[in-house]
């Protein structure tokens, strides 16, 4: 009885909670909240695709949001003409050299099959003749390109295309990139694969930082074109006066909550269509063979179905969502800051997300988003004023409050660790369980 | 000659002498990993992190030491704190393996549940630190700085190049090597330590033979978390204590268990130098080396490294990665704990 | 009143009974032989004696005491011996580390009895520094018999002991097994080779379904006319 209503009563529940942070706090922090609870609801459905439905843990999501934000950079910057001219081809070329060299390491890798040693050595041959060439091609035009400007470009720039049409390039990048790493790693066994993609990722993200001429690297990139009216241009417009005036507001604060509202409104969309699409998938006799494939691996495999390959598209099409989210949060912060990209932390933040909502249901997914980036957000102002209740009894020059206080932000690193492992114990099934059928 | 001996003592300066230390403590740090895999048969992800305990419980101790004016002389005080953090980690795995994982061992849970709950202990343990110290960079490197410093070498040998050896690396080598010993000695020699083994090569025979799992799971967390204790303090004395640096540090350590075979301890040890070794050599510029073994006109301009040392810790992941593809059950197969 | 006896045992893995009141008993120094089609229940029976299957109905009997309800580690100390019929050694640890494994709950010296082992099996005084698993099947099970024995027991089980092992090295195994009962040690054994077991049993059980079908002395089994036609291929 109380079941059919779970869903509902929880996510209105999270509504609450985020017009109490409206309220008492303010509707900007609220939005600001909201949006990131939204792009975390589409990382998490990705992740709840790869794990709820098949299984598969995937620790190297961060390497797909940066992957993502990528795309959202080299679609949405304008080229550096000036950059291309210094060094575009001797770039090209060395990414040629790095393609041709894969495909022959690959072929006398497959080739050699058997034949011992040799393998090996011929292999590891190819691969450092392949880097020693595509190093000496593509250093000067790297070089040139990075004194191009380097206070303010230093890069060859992107595509200077509509920013949201990132989102489906980011996407598509994520899944080339899944498809490779999952040719390659999902025969590996569970903590195997998990280590794997996390290694994975790090190198993608270490390949960010430290190629500048891809992407400014450390120096991050700032100022994206943005899918949605600035501030400024709201703040000039009419109409817009006229409803601050009407609310009783500032019109700098209805600019930007119109702003924020618009990105939620994009998110929403996208959110909406991936749900829509996850719950479809996991109806359909492919999701329910997913499933069979979880349940019992060795059971599917005997009855026929190649669950390997099943496990590939699984994984692309989770990476892919993943991506999608990448490209959003960088469209959402006007920047590419490859360094903010901490695997692990972030990683484990959406895996929290997935076991809290309730792995396998998609609408728990989207809660799991929601309430853990909301704690994730709100336990720094909680758990200070947590912290300042429970010391209040001290002296104000205590070594111990002081150090309680400065020290209570990083509470919510121990809070999260606690709320895993307290909802794996208690209740594995998470918020919102799986449904059987 | 002199030139050869010249580019010797770059090469052992610059990579060798710092590969020995840092591979050292990886090789702890991996043993510890590799026998929490084969006795509890999980990849600890919350390894990192009980180094990161035990090396801030060294600092504190550290500190208080000096504060009471204790010191070790020429070596650092930190030694004396050594037994203090080891106890300190170990009832921490302890307590943590009371309160988590014995669950899951009695529900007899999949593999992967226990790897997810380490993440969670993993961040639960890291919170934990930075709350008590904080996240900023911690100092506790005391005692003599050198055991040999890079002029008074250069004046030994009449050389153009000096090789230096900091007293944290010695310090470290000896104490791997005194661990080391030690643990193997445990595991071959004594009852205890063979029925660990025992219970990692079958558990079901280890329960027919009266072998006690709970006791033999206490005294592998009671090995781990020492050996969490003494790698981490090592390495926050090599460079200086900072909890993030444990988060990066986890990854090699799982390179360098994976490498050598996980479960298999002498490859533990010896992916800890493999690792180690290839951060090194790869990202090492080697064009002082080359200079003096050329001819002068064949002498190198650039710093002729295959990569640049920003991605000295990519590479051990692209090692790992690479093992896990081509050899997942490492380069010391064969022989479990 | 037998030495070791499974009285009626019913009782299976979940909720599907897989023995249905069988029973099954054995002497000291005697040797009995479990045999029966695939799917008999004999290797269940087997388990059931040892404590590793909770029983619904019947008892375990020891040296007249009632061991039903005690754990297999708790059965070893009151004596039995089980040698199971896969991963039966410790594979990575060599030959002299297994028998010391074997004689883990035993807090004196054991020195003696492994030199009785090694005398049993002198093959495996030659190899005691090599690891267990880089030995032959018929030298591993001589491992794994020899961990049984270790301590001491008063009852040895074993559970297809002579499964993979060629012929040859099947008739020197069995020759082993009748030298431990003329120790005064009670064997159980379960096994495939029906013929050659029921050769050296002097009591036999012929299970079908989970239920006792044929009991009898060995020999008097082997010529038993039914028997030969339905279960020793003629």
């Amino acid at each position: 009885m109380m079941e059919q209503y779970r869903t509902p009563l929880m996510f209105a529940m999270m509504a609450a909670l985020l017009a109490i942070v409206g309220i008492f706090q303010s509707w900007n922090v609220a939005l600001t909240i909201v949006n990131l609870c939204l792009i975390s609801s589409i990382m998490t459905l990705g992740v709840n695709i790869q794990w709820g439905y098949a299984g598969l843990v995937n620790f190297g999501m961060m390497g797909f949001t940066a992957l993502g934000g990528l795309a959202a950079v080299l679609i949405a910057m304008p080229p550096v003409p000036d950059a291309w001219a210094a060094g575009g081809s001797g770039v090209m070329a060395g990414l040629a050299i790095i393609v041709v060299t894969a495909i022959v390491s690959l072929l006398i890798w497959k080739k050699l099959k058997g034949s011992g040693v040799k393998r090996y050595w011929l292999t590891a041959l190819s691969i450092i003749i392949g880097v020693v060439t595509m190093r000496l091609v593509a250093d000067p035009s790297i070089a040139a390109i990075e004194s191009v400007e380097s206070a303010r470009t230093g890069y060859l720039g992107g595509f200077g295309l509509p920013v949201t049409l990132s989102w489906i390039v980011g996407g598509f990048v994520a899944a080339g990139a899944a498809f490779v790493i999952g040719r390659i790693s999902l025969g590996l066994r569970s903590d195997y694969l998990a280590i794997a993609t996390l290694g994975i990722s790090e190198i993608v993200i270490y390949v960010l930082k430290n190629e500048d001429w891809l992407a400014r690297g450390v120096k991050n990139i700032n100022g994206l074109p943005r899918p949605v009216p600035y501030e400024i241009e709201l703040q000039e417009t009419p109409w817009v006066s006229q409803l601050a005036d009407m609310l009783g507001a500032s019109v700098v604060d209805v600019s930007t909550i119109m702003v924020k509202l618009s990105y939620a409104g994009l998110f929403t969309v996208v959110l909406l269509i991936f749900l829509w699409l996850s719950e479809v998938a996991l109806r359909s006799p492919w999701g329910r063979m997913m499933r069979a494939i979880r349940d019992n691996e060795v059971a599917a495999n005997a009855m026929g179905k190649h669950v390997t390959a099943r496990h590939l598209q699984v994984f692309i099409l989770g990476s892919a969502m993943v991506g999608v989210a990448g490209a959003m949060l960088t469209t959402l912060d006007g920047q590419f800051t490859p360094a903010s990209y901490q695997p692990l932390r972030f990683t484990f933040l959406i895996w929290v997300m997935v076991i809290v909502g309730g792995s396998g249901n998609n609408f728990g997914s989207v809660l799991g988003g929601f309430i853990v980036w909301f704690f994730w957000i709100e336990s720094e102002p909680l758990g200070l004023w947590f912290i300042s209740t429970i010391t209040a009894g001290l002296d104000d020059g205590s070594v111990l409050k002081t150090q309680l206080i400065e020290n209570a932000a990083h509470m919510r690193l121990m809070t999260m660790g606690i709320v895993l492992l307290v909802m794996l114990r208690f209740a594995p099934q998470g918020l919102l369980p799986e449904q059987k059928r | 000659m002199l030139d050869i001996l010249n580019a010797l003592t770059v090469i052992g300066n610059f990579v060798i002498i710092p590969g020995l230390a840092y591979g050292s403590q990886l090789a702890l740090g991996a043993l510890g990993v590799t026998l929490v895999y084969s006795v509890l048969r999980f990849s600890n992800f919350a390894h990192g992190e009980m180094m990161s305990f035990g090396a801030m419980l060294s600092v504190l101790v550290t500190f208080w030491l000096q504060g009471a004016g204790i010191g070790a002389g020429l070596l650092p005080t930190a030694l004396i704190a050594l037994p203090v953090s080891i106890l300190g980690t170990v009832l921490l795995c302890l307590l943590i393996d009371r309160l988590v994982y014995r669950y899951y061992r009695q529900t007899r849970a999949p593999n992967v549940t226990y790897l997810i709950v380490s993440i969670g202990v993993m961040f639960t343990i890291g919170g934990l630190v930075r709350f008590i110290i904080g996240p900023s960079d911690r100092i506790f490197t005391d005692g003599s700085r050198f055991i040999i410093k890079a002029r008074s070498f250069k004046e030994m040998t009449g050389l153009n190049e000096g090789l230096a050896i900091k007293m944290t690396q010695g310090v470290t080598l000896a104490t791997a090597i005194v661990i080391v010993i030690a643990v193997f000695w445990f595991l071959n020699k004594t009852r205890t330590g063979k029925s660990m083994r025992a219970y990692s090569d079958n558990e079901d025979l280890a329960l027919l033979s009266g072998i006690n799992p709970e006791r033999v799971v206490m005294i592998t967390w009671i090995i781990a978390a020492a050996l969490a204790a003494i790698a981490g303090t090592l390495y926050g004395l090599d460079k200086s204590f900072k909890p993030f640096t444990f988060l990066q540090l986890l990854l090699p350590i799982f390179a360098a268990a994976i490498v050598g075979g996980v479960g298999n301890p002498v490859g533990a040890i010896a992916g800890g130098f493999v690792i180690a070794f290839s951060e090194l050599f790869v990202t090492f510029a080697y064009k002082k080396v080359l200079t003096y073994l050329l001819p002068e006109s064949l002498a190198p301009e650039s710093l002729m490294q295959l990569l640049s040392t920003e991605y000295k810790i990519a590479l051990s992941f692209v090692i790992l990665v690479i093992v896990l593809l081509i050899r997942p059950t490492g380069l010391f197969s064969g022989k479990t704990l | 009143m037998s030495f070791l006896i499974g009285k009626n045992m019913t009782g299976g893995y979940g909720s599907v009974d897989i023995l249905h009141s069988c029973t099954v008993g054995v002497e000291r120094g005697e040797i009995a032989v479990v045999v029966g089609p695939n799917g008999a229940g004999k290797s269940t029976a087997m388990k059931a004696m040892f404590g590793m299957l909770a029983l619904r109905g019947g008892q375990v009997i020891m040296k007249g005491e009632d061991i039903t309800t005690l754990k297999p580690q708790e059965r070893v100390l009151k004596g039995m011996g089980f040698v199971p019929q896969t991963q039966n050694v410790f594979p990575s640890m060599t030959v002299e580390e297994n028998l010391e494994m074997g004689a883990f709950i035993r807090r004196d010296d054991v020195a003696e009895t492994m030199g009785q082992v090694f005398d049993l099996f002198p093959i495996l005084k030659d190899k005691r520094h090599q690891p267990a698993g880089e030995l032959s099947g018929g030298q591993r099970q001589q491992v794994a018999v020899g961990r049984a024995l270790m301590t001491r027991p008063d009852v040895l089980m074993l559970d297809e002991p002579t499964a993979g092992v060629s012929p040859i090295v099947m008739d020197e195994l069995f020759d082993r097994i009748i030298e431990i009962a003329r120790t005064d040690i009670a064997i159980l054994m379960v096994e495939q080779n029906a013929k050659q077991a029921l050769a050296i049993a002097d009591k036999g059980y012929v299970l079908v379904q989970g239920a006792n079908r044929y009991t009898d002395t060995g020999e008097a089994l082997l010529e038993n006319p039914d028997v030969r036609r339905a279960f020793l291929g003629g």
